[in-house]
């Protein structure tokens, strides 16, 4: 009974031209008198990345990424040393079991730089969708109160894993000097590395967050999935086809540089050897992280880029990313409603 | 001219019960059997949706001009806060749209996103941004934020050493800065104690002067009163009706009580306390010429008439009546208990008890009024809230004007007289 209701029916002014950008209901526009123009409709259900309101929105992720990383290492001694202590620990338990004791094959690189280089972008790529994957769920206050685009959240967790992974890199810069690797120009591929890395997190955590909030049994799935995952990668151990192409490095042979000898056969440990490695070979280059590991480690150790590896990964990468934020985009609308 | 917002048809459903209950979330498991016993249901027939449908808001329109402020009334679970969140995009309708023209700030909740590792300083750049503030924009309204929220010292101490008083503070002066050309509050004015209101109140008063568009949900009538110039009143998901504040929220009090025309049925009054043995049974509001009133001119008596069925006899019966603002204040209260003079006879289990209260010095508001009814000695029956009235503007003072409402709710009657002998006399 809206029979008191006074409703005035909206007299368009003409001189007022709004534009209609897609049908997804956020109708950004800026009429003559400079007011912005909102439309709110029942969802439609899928909808594209509304890329502008992101940039719009860029200072609120910038804060949320920041607070995470603040929030992080608040009321802790070390603070953001344990960006660096985490994968460097991490090698030094990696080193003993699986370069003292079990001899994995590492391209004749040593070992500790080797799976250091293997163990920075994988930390980046799991805390980044372990942290995104998470981030929506425990945002549920910032959801049910106040309105920006939810991609940000997952977004903001991927950016923060970014920082510690920056932080991490200068551990490697002191490792390559340990262990006097020169830098190559393979280093300008990096950022590129980087880039598909940080891409292929918000793929996936995009996906993960948006699943976790109508199921929260992704609460469960999130750790297991990392931890399984980071076997499936070469992270730690080298894959096959990667190994091959690593010479050894030509050390500086300086006055004041310690040079390395390196008596050991640069083939692959028969110790290491797969029974069945087509079948393991083609399971691991279906992930994606393959490639852009093995990429990773050469680009920035100077073995050969493993250009085919890494063209399918990025294909990988930017359908995770076409999914992950689709998907997301599809189930948002109904996140303040179920959170 | 372009409304700020203009509301159409809106809809809004969820489901309720099994599986997609509102607020809960599935299980995988869940989800999956589901699917799987999805074919099954439909041969038998069964439709679509298992869980049933829980209709929040159904076909509400309205508009909203540029520089009107709104209130929006209606009890818990009326839609006003679905409306606000709806309008504010934290979600979407079901049916209907929204137009909305200006940039729109919503006050759900005071300290969004505030974290209590972070600084006082910190949380004002991360609240300010999720709010809609740009850096620039912080930057510029610092200072006025932070002695806005009087925390000047503690800035740089993380929130949570803060006092909840410190932290309110904090929360909404970030809010109170906030400068769209629409604001959407929802009941922050609920926090903090009566001095820290009061300047929330006073803070939202000079936001509605300064030309913007608010919408304001509010408990508490008076402040709708005293900020808005039109009033939505919501029930049961549908807009009932809009217009001129005051009318609305007289209609507000008259629906929301079991009856009109000042009878109000006491049987099963949801204001009894508990350990009240029912025994009042009813409460009428009467003026001087015996008719049943809601509302009463200033300066009129008004009689609090209640009929009581008592178990057996209740010898020397005892009225107490308190009455409290719209606030919840109490104004006054009276009892034949303490009052002496009127100790009654009665030889009855039932009756009706009058207490009539002299003209009553009230500024015009809502009142409510709170009853107490027992024997000599004890309360029997209590019932808090058990009827309101009304206190219309009346010329008492014979200038056609009245004291502001912030003075108080009692008008009183003074004398003034200048002493300008006595001066001379100390100056001397």
């Amino acid at each position: 009974m809206s029979t008191e209701a006074t409703i005035d029916s909206v007299s368009d002014t003409p001189e007022c031209h709004t534009a209609v950008l897609g049908g997804e209901g956020q109708v950004e526009a800026v009429g003559p008198n400079m007011l912005a123009r909102t439309l709110i409709r029942p969802p439609t259900g899928w909808q594209l990345v509304n890329l502008r309101e992101l940039w719009r929105y860029r200072e609120l992720l910038f804060f949320l990424a920041w607070r995470d990383v603040k929030v992080r290492y608040k009321q802790t001694v070390l603070g953001a040393a344990w960006a660096v202590l985490q994968p460097a620990l991490m090698m030094v338990v990696f080193s003993i079991f699986f370069g003292r004791l079990a001899h994995v094959d590492s391209g004749g690189l040593p070992y500790p730089l080797f799976v250091f280089a293997g163990l920075l972008p994988w930390t980046l790529f799991a805390t980044a969708i372990a942290s995104a994957g998470n981030s929506v769920v425990g945002s549920e206050r910032l959801i049910t109160k106040i309105y920006f685009p939810r991609l940000a959240i997952p977004f903001a967790a991927v950016g923060a894993a970014l920082v510690d992974f920056l932080v991490a890199f200068g551990m490697l810069v002191v490792l390559m000097f340990w262990y006097r690797v020169p830098p190559t120009w393979g280093l300008m591929v990096v950022p590129v590395l980087v880039a598909l890395f940080t891409l292929a997190a918000l793929g996936v955590g995009t996906l993960l967050a948006a699943l976790n909030v109508a199921y929260r049994d992704f609460r469960y799935v999130i750790p297991f999935l990392v931890q399984l995952w980071m076997f499936a990668t070469p992270s730690i151990y080298m894959n096959t086809e990667e190994g091959s192409g690593f010479r050894v490095q030509e050390r500086v042979q300086g006055s004041g540089f310690r040079v390395q000898q390196s008596d050991e056969p640069l083939s692959t440990n028969p110790k290491s050897k797969i029974e069945n490695p087509k079948l393991l070979h083609s399971l691991l280059a279906l992930n994606p992280l393959t490639g852009l590991v093995a990429s990773f480690r050469a680009a920035v150790l100077g073995g050969p880029l493993p250009w085919s590896m890494l063209g399918w990964s990025s294909l990988e990468v930017v359908a995770s990313l076409l999914v992950g934020c689709l998907y997301f985009r599809r189930v948002e609308d109904s996140f303040a409603d179920i959170i | 001219m372009l409304s700020a917002i203009s509301v159409r048809n809106l809809g809004k459903r969820y489901r309720v019960g099994r599986g997609a209950a509102r607020g809960s979330y599935r299980t995988l498991r869940e989800s999956l059997a589901r699917a799987a016993s999805a074919p099954l249901r439909r041969l038998r027939g069964e439709t679509h949706g298992a869980g049933e449908d829980f209709w929040a808001l159904q076909d509400v329109s309205f508009d909203v001009q540029p520089g009107e402020v709104l209130g929006i009334i209606g009890r818990n679970g009326a839609g006003k806060s679905t409306l606000l969140k709806i309008l504010s995009r934290i979600t979407k309708p079901t049916f209907g749209e929204v137009e909305v023209n200006g940039r729109v700030g919503s006050l759900l909740e005071v300290g969004t996103g505030f974290h209590p590792e972070l600084t006082g300083r910190e949380n004002i750049y991360m609240n300010g941004s999720i709010l809609g503030m740009s850096r620039r924009e912080i930057d510029r309204r610092f200072d006025e934020i932070v002695s806005f929220a009087e925390v000047e010292q503690f800035l740089d101490t993380p929130v949570k050493r803060y006092s909840s008083g410190m932290y309110v503070r904090l929360a909404f002066a970030v809010a109170a800065h906030l400068e769209p050309e629409i604001l959407v509050v929802d009941e922050v004015l609920a926090v903090g104690d009566a001095d820290f209101q009061k300047k929330c109140l006073g803070r939202m008063r000079d936001v509605s002067r300064s030309g913007r568009t608010v919408l304001f949900v509010s408990h508490n009538i008076a402040c709708i009163e005293s900020l808005c110039d039109r009033c939505c009143h919501f029930a049961g998901g549908r807009l009932l009706r809009v217009g001129p504040c005051l009318d609305v929220v007289r209609k507000y009090y008259e629906s929301s009580q079991t009856a009109t025309d000042g009878f109000v049925e006491l049987s099963w009054h949801k204001g009894r306390t508990s350990g009240s043995s029912p025994v009042m049974r009813s409460v009428e509001l009467r003026d001087d010429l015996e008719r049943p009133v809601r509302q009463v001119c200033m300066g009129e008596a008004l009689t609090v008439r209640v009929g009581f069925v008592a178990p057996q006899t209740i010898r020397q019966p005892v009225l107490g009546v308190v009455v409290k603002t719209s606030l919840g204040a109490p104004v006054f209260g009276v009892n034949n208990r303490f009052i002496p003079g009127f100790e009654l006879d009665c030889s009855s289990p039932q009756a009706a008890l009058e207490c009539r209260l002299e003209p009553l010095p009230l500024m015009p508001g809502i009142y409510w009024i709170d009853l107490w009814f027992g024997d000599a000695h004890r309360d029997i029956d209590v019932v808090y809230e058990a009827a309101s009235f009304e206190v219309t503007a009346a010329d008492i003072f014979g200038s056609g004007k009245l004291p502001p409402s912030s003075a108080g709710p009692v008008a009183w009657p003074a004398t003034w007289r200048l002493c300008e002998s006595l001066v001379e006399k100390q100056h001397a």
